[in-house]
C-alpha cells in the first residue's frame, strides 16, 4: 500500500469515529472511567470537550468551574475600548452539558487528594476521579504590592486581566473619568498571562480617549525593559494614532499602591497620581495548583510532561495552560492553552482506553492584537515535540509578524475569536 | 524520522487499526488536525465567515499548503504556519478534514 492511501484509509476512520459521536453524546457515563476538570477556561473547558469526543462518550467528565459563563480575555481590551460590549465575550457552558455529555458542576475546589484521588469542593462534597486535570489559570502576587493586598483595596484597583466583572468595572471607570484625566496602568515582569495584551489595551483605551475625551492620556508604566511581544509593530501603532496620547516608561516596576490617593509608587521612580488606576501584579499558578504540591518551579508555576500534560510531581494528574511553565518560546495565551488541552485530552483518552499515546504533538499559536477598533498584527509559530530534549520546541523557519496592522486580519481575528470559543464550548 | 521508516511505522500502525477501531496514529492526526480548529472550527466545521476546511477534497488542501510553504500562494499568516509542518503530516491532516461531512 502507497503511503498516501494509508494515510486516506486512516483519514476516513477518523471521519467515521467523528461523526459517531456528532449525535450528542446526552449520558455522563463512562465505561472508562472518570476525568474531573478543575477550571473551564482555554484549556480545561477543551479538554472536557475533547475528551468526550475522542473517547466516543467512553469517558465521563465533570467539569468545575465557579463562574456561570466563560467571559474571554481576548477581545476585552475592545471592551474596555467601549468598541465591543460585555456579551460580545461572553459564552455560555450550556453546550458542554447539553451537547457532549459533561457533567458542569459551578463550585470551587479547596483541596485534592492524589493518594484517594479526590477533589473537595467549597460547597463540601467530594469528587472521585481517575485522572484529574488542572486548570485554573493564573492567580496575582498581591503580597508584592502591600496597599492591594487585601480585599477593599483590590475591589477598587482593577487588572482586568481575569476578563468578567473586572472588565465591566474598569470600563465603567474610564467611562466615569473626566477629559482630562490620566489613565496610568502598570505591566509586570514575565512570565505573565499574553504578553502583548498590556500593549493592545494601551491601544484601546488611547483609541477611546482620542475619540471621546481628547485631552486625556494612557500613561504605561512598565517592569520590563521594553515592549514584551510585537514591539515594532505596537510603537508604530502608537506613533502612527496615538502621538501625545500614549506614554510609555519601561523599567518602571510597581510597589506599592496607595489606594485612596490613587497613586503608584516604583522601586527607583518618583510616585505618579492618576484619575484611573489598571495595577496588573506578578503572577503565578491558579491557588489550587499550588495548595495540591503542582507548582514544582519556586512554587509558582507547574511542569509537565509535554506528550501528555502530567505533572511532573504527582501521577494521574495533568497540568494546563497559564499555570504551566511553558516550553521554550511557548507564550501563555488562550490559543496555547487550548492546544494543550487538545493535546493532553488524546493522551489521557490514549491511557484510558489501552492505546498508545501520541508520540508527536504539533501545534501552532496565533495571537491576534487589535492596535485600532479594525486594524491588526499578528505574531504566529508552530511547536513541535523535540524527542531528545523532551519538550515542545519552534519549528525552525515557521512563524513570524504581520509586516504592518492591517484591516484584513480585523477580520481574521474576529473569525479566530468565534471559532475558538466554539471551539471549547460549541 | 524519514519517509520510508515513517511509511513503515504507518503499515504498522494500520495493521493495529485493522484490530481496533481507534489507533494512536489515528488519535495522533486527530491532534494535528486540532490545532486547526482555532480558526477554522472543531473538525473543520468553521464558524461565521473563516473557511470551513470539512469536506474539501485531500489533494486540494494538500496543494494549497504546498503553495503556501513556497510562498508561491499569497498569505496573511498561512505561509507561516504552513512551513512548521512536514508533508507527510500535511497529507494527513487533509485526508482527516477530506473525511469531515
Amino acid at each position: 500500500m502507497k503511503r498516501r492511501q494509508f494515510i486516506n484509509s486512516i483519514g476516513a476512520g477518523a471521519g467515521l469515529t467523528a461523526l459517531g459521536l456528532s449525535a450528542g453524546c446526552a449520558t455522563v457515563g463512562g465505561s472508562k472511567g472518570k476525568v474531573v476538570v478543575i477550571g473551564g477556561g482555554f484549556s480545561g473547558a477543551t479538554a472536557a470537550k475533547y475528551i468526550r469526543m475522542w473517547s466516543e462518550g467512553a469517558i465521563a467528565v465533570t467539569l468545575i468551574e465557579p463562574n456561570p459563563a466563560f467571559v474571554s480575555c481576548p477581545i476585552s481590551n475592545l471592551v474596555l475600548g467601549g468598541v465591543k460590549q460585555m456579551a460580545d465575550i461572553t459564552t455560555s457552558y450550556d453546550n458542554l452539558k447539553n451537547r457532549h455529555g459533561i457533567q458542569m458542576v459551578r463550585d470551587t475546589v479547596v483541596a485534592v487528594d492524589t493518594t484517594k484521588r479526590t477533589v473537595t469542593l467549597a460547597g463540601g462534597s467530594t469528587l472521585p476521579y481517575d485522572r484529574l486535570i488542572v486548570s485554573p489559570g493564573i492567580d496575582f502576587m498581591y503580597d508584592k504590592i502591600p496597599g492591594l493586598n487585601n480585599a477593599d483595596a483590590q475591589s477598587k484597583v482593577m487588572h482586568a486581566w481575569k476578563a468578567g466583572e473586572q472588565t465591566a468595572t474598569l470600563r465603567k471607570q474610564l467611562e466615569a473619568m473626566p477629559d482630562g484625566g490620566v489613565f496610568a496602568m502598570s505591566v509586570p515582569l514575565g512570565p505573565y498571562r499574553c504578553p502583548p495584551g498590556p500593549y493592545e489595551r494601551a491601544c484601546q483605551i488611547a483609541g477611546y480617549f482620542k475619540r471621546e475625551k481628547p485631552r486625556s492620556k494612557v500613561v504605561v508604566f512598565d517592569a520590563n525593559k521594553d515592549v514584551a511581544s510585537k514591539g515594532k509593530l505596537f510603537k508604530k501603532a502608537w506613533a502612527d494614532h496615538y502621538k501625545g496620547y500614549i506614554d510609555y516608561r519601561p523599567n518602571h516596576k510597581v510597589i506599592d499602591v496607595d489606594v485612596q490617593t490613587k497613586t503608584l509608587k516604583f522601586d527607583f521612580n518618583d510616585d505618579m497620581k492618576a484619575d484611573v488606576l489598571n495595577v496588573i501584579p506578578e503572577m503565578r499558578a491558579g491557588t489550587i495548583a499550588r495548595t495540591a504540591g503542582l507548582a514544582t518551579l519556586d512554587n509558582r508555576w507547574c511542569e509537565v510532561d509535554f506528550l501528555t500534560f502530567e505533572s511532573k510531581a504527582q501521577k494521574n494528574v495533568h497540568v494546563l495552560g497559564d499555570s504551566i511553565q511553558g516550553a521554550p518560546g511557548m507564550p501563555k495565551s488562550g490559543h496555547m492553552a487550548n492546544q494543550h488541552g487538545k493535546t493532553c485530552a488524546a493522551a489521557v483518552v490514549a491511557m484510558m482506553t489501552g492505546q498508545e499515546v501520541p508520540s508527536s504533538p504539533v501545534y501552532a499559536n496565533t495571537c491576534y492584537s487589535f492596535v485600532t477598533p479594525n486594524e491588526v498584527v499578528h505574531v504566529a509559530s508552530v511547536h513541535s515535540y523535540d524527542v531528545e530534549k523532551k519538550t515542545m520546541l519552534k519549528v525552525n523557519g515557521s512563524g513570524g509578524l504581520t509586516p504592518e496592522a492591517n484591516e484584513l486580519e480585523g477580520v481574521y481575528a474576529m473569525n479566530w475569536a468565534q471559532n475558538i470559543w466554539a471551539d471549547m464550548l460549541g | 524520522m524519514s519517509m520510508k521508516k515513517m511509511a513503515s511505522a504507518a503499515g504498522v500502525a494500520l495493521l493495529l487499526l485493522t484490530a481496533n477501531a481507534v489507533s494512536a496514529q489515528d488519535l495522533q492526526v486527530k491532534q494535528w488536525a486540532s490545532a486547526c480548529a482555532n480558526c477554522h472550527g472543531t473538525n473543520g466545521k468553521a464558524v461565521g465567515k473563516a473557511p470551513a476546511l470539512a469536506g474539501q477534497p485531500a489533494a486540494e488542501l494538500v496543494k494549497k499548503m504546498a503553495a503556501y510553504k513556497s510562498g508561491e500562494r499569497p498569505a496573511t499568516i498561512m505561509h507561516q504556519i504552513a512551513k512548521g509542518y512536514t508533508d507527510a503530516q500535511i497529507e494527513a491532516m487533509a485526508a482527516f478534514f477530506a473525511a469531515q461531512k
